[in-house]
């Protein structure tokens, strides 16, 4: 007998999801592309992400001296420069930095930091989906 | 027997002249004799500024740093209590001990020592709101091999 096509969607479905709550869990280093890491806080955050508002976010001021903006650039497509020690910082873009999104771990303390440098508080999902996709969308 | 007082007390003398040499040579060129830096802490630290030679700064103010990082001079450096453990070891085994940074600085800041005060007190205070300069912390704004941790002098490049 044939298997009844209904079956294999949902369990697909089941597993993609324990993926990505395990990839959302795991404390440790993981490599991952910034679509993964995209995707990954899109599932968070439940709801697609959007470029523009993730460009808003980027390069306003959430109540304190600094947007993300002020390190790395209004469009960090180039270095930009650490707004208190100078030191340049590479471009954030991945289409300008393939380095950049490569490591879950790592992507999730700068989050942590720079949030809390900027926004005083943690960035939900959707925030971190949002700056991530507009980040994606910009192109050599 | 006369003379042996005297023989010995110039090789005492000697001595303490190669100490004291060697300990002002030390003073004047301490970044030179730089230890290797822990991958680690080139990693973690020098995302945002120069990785500081670790004899820069007194023991007691590495460990006030270290225990402090989720309010680093304004920024949130928070790190994972592995990664903080490790570097702080490795800061406490090289931190200064020679005279100059047995101060604790104010604000356990190397750009407030004496020492730096007094190696930078020919440069005008204009001259460090330079754009390409913007901070005392951007070291190698002028010296060009700060991140071999070479401080010297000589490759010292001040810009327009």
């Amino acid at each position: 007998m044939k298997p009844s096509p209904l079956h294999p969607s949902p369990l697909k479905a089941l597993l993609a999801a324990a993926a990505l709550a395990c990839a959302a869990i795991a404390p440790v280093a993981h490599a991952a592309t910034p679509a993964e890491q995209l995707a990954g806080y899109t599932a968070q955050a439940g709801a697609p992400a959007v470029p523009a508002r993730g460009q808003q976010f980027f390069n306003t001021r959430h109540g304190r001296e600094w947007s993300c903006a002020s390190c790395h650039g209004a469009l960090p497509t180039q270095a930009g420069k650490h707004a208190s020690t100078g030191k340049s910082i590479s471009a954030l873009a991945p289409a300008f930095n393939p380095e950049r999104f490569t490591d879950t771990a790592k992507t999730e303390k700068w989050f942590r930091r720079n949030c809390n440098d900027v926004a005083g508080r943690e960035c939900t999902a959707a925030e971190k989906a949002d700056v991530l996709s507009w980040l994606l969308a910009l192109k050599r | 027997m006369s003379f042996r007082f005297p023989s010995l007390s110039t090789k005492v003398l000697f001595g303490v002249l190669a100490t004291i040499c060697a300990t002002q040579a030390a003073m004047a060129d301490g970044d030179r004799r730089m230890v290797p830096l822990l991958p680690q802490y080139k990693q973690e630290c020098a995302a945002c500024h120069l990785a500081y030679p670790p004899g820069m700064l007194p023991a007691a103010s590495w460990k006030r740093v270290m225990a402090g990082l989720p309010k680093h001079y304004g920024t949130d450096a928070s790190l994972d209590p592995a990664t903080v453990k490790e570097l702080s070891t490795w800061l406490g085994a090289n931190a200064g001990t020679y005279k100059r940074v047995s101060e604790e600085p104010p604000q356990d800041r190397i750009t407030t020592s004496s020492w730096f005060e007094r190696k930078h007190r020919e440069v005008a205070p204009d001259t460090w709101k330079r754009a390409a300069i913007g901070s005392r912390a951007n070291c190698a704004a002028c010296h060009t091999r700060a991140d071999k941790g070479d401080f010297d002098e000589d490759n010292v490049r001040i810009p327009k």
